[in-house]
């Protein structure tokens, strides 16, 4: 796909629920890219500023949410001057076909970005038919 | 409402309320020899030193330039998305392309000490004050 050279920057978006958390904080969208390769679908998600242990990644009920939380402490001493950006935790969730596996799901992460692939379960993998 | 729970966000709400209220200011021109938006910054100060913190998820630190010179900031690179061939695309919201942008601040900062670190994918400068730009404190008799 050809884009222009100058990157743009992409503005964060809110997440807007009717229901409240317990804990007030701004949650907002990831941005996501899925694609599905013969045996996988790949899910990667743009979560800058969260390490390993603050994701949380689950399948309930055929749904996938990922909830990947920044740390405020990071911020305690700074005072901000000027500022482009909201900071805030992440979360999305995504509804799964009964394809995939919901046993078969790894995840990594490396300089902000958190890789999830979800393994096809057997019987949706492509069956060759021998012709006889 | 939100003031009737105890916050554990605080600093991080006022700093919501702060990107609010500055998102329309002029504090950083774009200098004439490079300009673009990406990555977004924030400007933080820590005493008398300022620190500039900015997104960039997916970006490698071999990606990365960073150049500093008097007051004006460079931080340069490429953004690369890919993935193998046979996918099928289902959903594509991130962007990838070059980017080149320069920024200069008000106050005088030592260009030699000025430390970068690219963690998680955000990229902190540490740029301290110039001795000589510093306040100096006035005793009140």
């Amino acid at each position: 796909m050809a884009r222009s050279q100058a990157l743009e920057v992409q503005e964060k978006k809110e997440q807007v629920s009717k229901e409240e958390k317990t804990v007030p904080a701004r949650y907002f969208i990831p941005n996501t890219d899925i694609f599905e390769t013969e045996d996988a679908l790949t899910v990667v998600m743009e979560v800058p500023g969260v390490t390993k242990q603050a994701i949380d990644v689950s399948v309930e009920n055929e749904v996938l949410r990922v909830e990947a939380r920044i740390d405020p402490a990071k911020y305690e001493m700074f005072e901000p001057v000027y500022t482009e950006y909201n900071i805030g935790h992440f979360a999305r969730s995504f509804t799964l076909s009964n394809k995939i596996d919901q046993q078969e799901i790894s995840a990594q992460l490396g300089d902000g970005v958190l890789t999830l692939t979800l393994k096809k379960g057997k019987a949706a993998m492509p069956r060759q038919i021998a012709v006889n | 409402m939100a003031m009737l729970f105890p916050d554990p966000f605080d600093a991080l709400l006022s700093f919501q309320q702060v990107l609010d209220t500055y998102r329309t200011s002029n504090w950083l021109g774009a200098s004439p020899s490079a300009s673009g938006t990406y990555p977004p910054l924030n400007v933080f100060r820590k005493g008398d030193d300022l620190v500039v913190i900015a997104e960039v998820p997916g970006i490698r630190k071999e990606d990365l330039q960073v150049q500093v010179k008097g007051n004006t900031i460079r931080i340069a690179g490429t953004k690369a998305v890919q993935y193998g061939d046979n996918t099928a695309v289902h959903r594509r919201e991130r962007l990838a392309g070059n980017f080149d942008r320069a920024i200069s601040v008000p106050v005088e900062i030592d260009a030699d000490k000025v430390q970068a670190e690219c963690r998680d994918g955000m990229l902190a400068l540490f740029l301290p004050r110039a001795e000589r730009d510093k306040p100096k404190s006035i005793p009140v008799g």
